[in-house]
């Protein structure tokens, strides 16, 4: 893995658990209208920065379309990262 | 990591309640070859066995069976549904009542909760790609045992969709221990 890569994966990563923190919060508050917008820029960014990794670096998910031959388990696996 | 999708994998339908068949079905949610059991002894083998192939089925295979576990937990949700207390303790459910209420929890068809000492990881992936394969067949047999005691044609739709699914992922394993096979046999 590049550093490039990686540092886009750390980036996914960041995200991920920023959008995830608000959908918790949103799960028991409905209402707040200020969190659900500021949720919904983040997830639009995590949406973007996904598919822009998954067409460089090949998918991060089984659901997602794939080169030739089957990409997904050729990248590495979380657990052999070095982070 | 992992992300939740609000769909089932196959549609559950039931067309009444039936407590005898939900108590039957705990088999499979938290019984030795559960849903649940399956999806953590594949989640947790993934670590060491070699090959991305490998990894690659057990990551796969093992959130397919959380996708069935939730279809059996639907399943006796269903059954169990709105139906009176009296009515439970008439159809032997009365300590599981005492002890849970409606909540759906991991113990088998005779009442014994759900333990790690059903499932093994071991290091070596011939050992553990059987152990993987004898466990769909097991899991296959028990729906089997289901299919025949259901008289619940929407139950039964369901049951057989399962039991196919047992039967592909026991080719697939099949398949992922050629692999390694050939894999550890480059090395030597």
């Amino acid at each position: 893995m590049t550093r490039e890569e990686l540092r886009q994966l750390r980036e996914i990563q960041a995200l991920e658990f920023t959008v995830l923190e608000f959908a918790l919060y949103l799960d028991t508050h409905l209402q707040d209208q200020a969190a659900l917008k500021e949720y919904n820029r983040y997830s639009q960014q995590l949406r973007e920065l996904r598919m822009d990794y998954q067409e460089r670096y090949g998918p991060l998910h089984i659901m997602h379309p794939s080169d030739y031959p089957w990409e997904y388990p050729r990248s590495p696996w979380p657990w052999q990262i070095e982070y | 990591m992992w992300r939740y999708e609000k769909i089932l994998q196959y549609p559950v339908r039931v067309s009444r309640t039936d407590l005898g068949l939900a108590k039957l079905l705990s088999a499979q949610y938290g019984g030795p070859d559960s849903e649940l059991s399956a999806g953590l002894r594949y989640l947790t083998q993934r670590y060491v066995i070699p090959t991305d192939e490998a990894k690659a089925i057990l990551t796969d295979i093992g959130t397919e069976e959380l996708a069935h576990w939730e279809i059996i937990g639907t399943l006796i949700y269903k059954l169990t549904e709105g139906v009176p207390v009296q009515r439970l303790r008439r159809a032997g459910l009365g300590a599981d009542y005492a002890q849970h209420g409606r909540a759906i929890y991991p113990s088998d068809a005779t009442g014994v909760p759900w333990t790690a000492s059903y499932i093994q990881a071991h290091e070596d992936p011939i050992a553990t790609l059987h152990e993987n394969m004898a466990a769909e067949q097991k899991a296959r047999a028990t729906y089997e045992n289901l299919i025949d005691l259901s008289n619940d044609a929407g139950v039964i739709d369901t049951l057989i969709f399962l039991r196919k699914r047992e039967v592909v992922h026991f080719q697939r394993f099949g398949e992922a221990l050629n692999i390694v096979r050939d894999h550890l046999e480059a090395q030597d």
